[in-house]
């Protein structure tokens, strides 16, 4: 499989590519505005620069745990992002640091919480697969695959329970659609309309193993026909076609509550944890896909368009990499969690 | 005063707790139209509307996850396994979820859950409908587990575990549902961690809780015509569990026989007498002596089924033997 269009495969997204919605005539111009795209451009470079002062922070073993990095994945985390008001709920698996950044989490604090610092996001208790918001409404990480799916449900639930118009996207690995939780989150969230947003971070590898390996469909979107659900593909290597897209999906489910299944065509650069090596994939097929990075695309189409020279956008990432610096040397000077927080937040009183 | 059967009186507990809570909300297989599979949730559906008392797909890893996802932005579900062995296909949700998201989260996400549903053998269910769960479940943190042996304590605890604010795993049983007994009229809670002497002796303590506790009465009964008066002790609450009273009776009758559906290995039993003899051993003038499931799988045929379970005529030698009356 390589990165292919958009397919918008049933309703809702066939749809609102027609519809006059207000969200969907904003996403339309932000991708023609200038200074729009220049902050997406900065906010990707800031992931990736981030993703990286992680790994090699791993590397280096400043902390320990398990540790698994977005670079390459960065145009869907952003894109998705820019689709999203901040009353919308996320939640995701184990991949969970820069997601955790885009909804609103401080970098240094998700850099903190690596550290296994008391001012981390989660203070310490829960480290680089469980970062936690509950102000920016960052419902986790979670570590057990296909496990944030029916809390994702539930959280769709309690939406429509209040009588709400937000969503909750929930971000799962291309593996996890092989769990039973998956199947009865779906069904429930199809059954009795809940407004769950499902993106399979669709990288093609569940760890080591080739998705074509452990499924007998081609596209994952086809999980979705089993629960006559809305859903679609995208080719999330390419930020603007993402936020085009999702913005499109999330404005109709605002006014019907129905849920809705994305295959998100994406590729990770690194191994599924860091002590991952990759040998699973050929160097060829790695190239092909880093031909097509997001961040690539999106310089290419700015200087095409004339909207910045390799100048300014070398000053963007270069402020970038300083962010990210700064959050690593912030998490290096905090302190431990005091001792007797292992005694709190077990009850609540 | 009423005499409430321990079903009535669950499904009262429900009835008053959603009226006064509109976060409150019922889900599982067969709640609603059904009114219950074991009628637990009798009229509640005409009572709260299809918005609040919601009939399930057979999906407990499914609605147990959604339960605990609408607990983490603010509702208070009660979710309610058909039998705790269908619960077991959810305790990913319980264990991995429920039970870590506050702790994992360093408090910002309290997950206000009940799970409730009946536990234990019935009557000839055989292997795959007669677990109980409270020893796997009591060995998590983060988790309650709350019994009840009686109507009156069923209606108190279950409205006190709907307002805790943590993962609760409430325990039932078959068994007891048609269990008769006076429940309060007006409304009543009992708090978790508090136990109860359902029994007062001086010659040996029986501990025992959900139907057991009807066992251990019926031991008491039956040797109070040979002299000897036992103390029967419910803890109710397993998950925080009242050593205290434990321990004060332990202090009094020097004699100590659990009486637990369970197995022997790594149980809330096992725990209790490790408690006894750790904080209690210089009152004892016996061993601690347990009277357990035998570990095998349940089997069916009636007479193998009462073999199995912990039966008064199991029960009646150890307590003589904790006596020294063999």
């Amino acid at each position: 499989m390589s990165p292919k269009g958009d397919v918008p495969t049933k309703s809702s997204a066939g749809k609102s590519n027609g519809t006059k919605d207000s969200e969907r005539q904003s996403s339309s111009k932000n991708i023609q505005d200038k200074s729009w795209l220049l902050g997406v451009y900065e906010e990707m470079c800031y992931y990736r620069r981030f993703e990286e002062r992680v790994n090699q922070a791993y590397t280096k073993q400043k902390f320990a745990g398990f540790c698994h990095v977005h670079i390459g994945q960065e145009g869907l985390c952003v894109g998705v992002q820019r689709a999203l008001r901040p009353t919308d709920y996320m939640i995701t698996g184990y991949r969970s640091h820069t997601q955790a950044v885009a909804k609103g989490i401080p970098g240094r604090e998700v850099f903190a919480e690596l550290f296994g610092k008391a001012t981390g996001c989660a203070k310490g208790n829960g480290g680089s697969m469980h970062m936690f918001s509950k102000d920016k409404r960052f419902l986790g990480g979670h570590g057990i695959v296909g496990g944030q799916v029916p809390l994702a449900a539930g959280v769709g639930f309690a939406i429509k329970y209040e009588k709400k118009d937000d969503i909750i996207v929930c971000y799962l690995g291309d593996a996890a659609v092989n769990q039973g939780q998956f199947h009865e989150a779906l069904n429930m969230a199809a059954t009795w309309a809940l407004p769950c947003l499902f993106i399979i971070e669709n990288n093609r590898y569940g760890m080591g193993t080739d998705i074509k390996r452990t499924t007998s469909i081609d596209h994952l979107w086809k999980r979705a026909l089993a629960y006559d659900m809305d859903h679609g593909q995208v080719d999330a290597m390419n930020v603007m076609k993402t936020y085009d897209f999702v913005s499109g999906v999330v404005a109709n489910m605002r006014k019907t509550n129905r849920p809705y299944l994305l295959d998100a065509i994406c590729y990770r650069y690194k191994g599924h944890s860091v002590s991952d090596p990759g040998l699973y994939r050929t160097k060829e097929e790695m190239a092909e896909w880093m031909a097509k990075d997001p961040i690539i695309q999106l310089s290419e189409h700015l200087k095409k368009n004339k909207m910045a020279t390799d100048e300014e956008l070398k000053a963007l990432d270069t402020k970038a990499k300083e962010r990210a610096r700064a959050d690593e040397d912030w998490a290096d000077e905090q302190p431990q969690p005091p001792e007797e927080q292992v005694w709190q937040n077990v009850y609540m009183d | 005063m009423a005499i409430l059967t321990y079903r009535e009186a669950l499904g009262r507990a429900m009835a008053e707790e959603m009226a006064r809570d509109s976060k409150i909300f019922l889900m599982g297989e067969e709640v609603a139209e059904y009114n219950g599979a074991y009628k637990v949730s009798k009229g509640l559906l005409d009572k709260f509307g299809p918005e609040r008392v919601i009939d399930s797909p057979i999906s407990e890893g499914g609605f147990a996850g959604l339960g605990v996802g609408a607990a983490m932005v603010g509702l208070r579900p009660i979710i309610e396994m058909m039998t705790w062995n269908f619960g077991i296909q959810g305790f990913d949700q319980i264990i991995n979820h429920a039970a870590k998201m506050l702790y994992m989260s360093a408090g910002q996400f309290p997950v206000p859950i009940v799970f409730r549903g009946p536990n234990g053998a019935a009557h000839m269910l055989a292997a795959q409908h007669s677990q109980t769960v409270e020893g796997m479940l009591t060995q998590v943190p983060g988790l309650k587990v709350v019994t009840s042996s009686c109507p009156a304590d069923g209606y108190g605890l279950l409205k006190s575990s709907i307002r805790d604010n943590n993962p609760v795993i409430f325990l039932e049983s078959e068994m007891m549902y048609a269990m008769k007994g006076e429940v309060d009229d007006s409304e009543h809670l009992i708090p978790l961690g508090v136990g109860s002497i359902k029994r007062e002796g001086h010659h040996v303590t029986l501990i025992a809780w959900t139907k057991m506790v009807a066992r251990a009465m019926a031991c008491a009964e039956q040797l109070a015509q040979e002299g000897i008066e036992c103390e029967v002790i419910d803890p109710r609450t397993l998950r925080p569990l009242d050593e205290d009273m434990i321990f004060n009776s332990v202090r009094k009758t020097h004699r100590v026989v659990i009486i637990e559906e369970a197995y022997q290995a790594a149980s809330v039993g096992s725990y209790i007498a490790e408690q006894i003899q750790r904080v209690c051993f210089d009152e004892l003038d016996a061993p601690v002596m347990r009277v357990s499931n035998e570990f095998v799988p349940m089997p069916y045929a009636e007479n193998l089924e009462h073999r199995v379970l912990p039966e008064p005529e199991r029960i009646i030698p150890v307590i003589k033997q904790v006596l020294y009356m063999d």
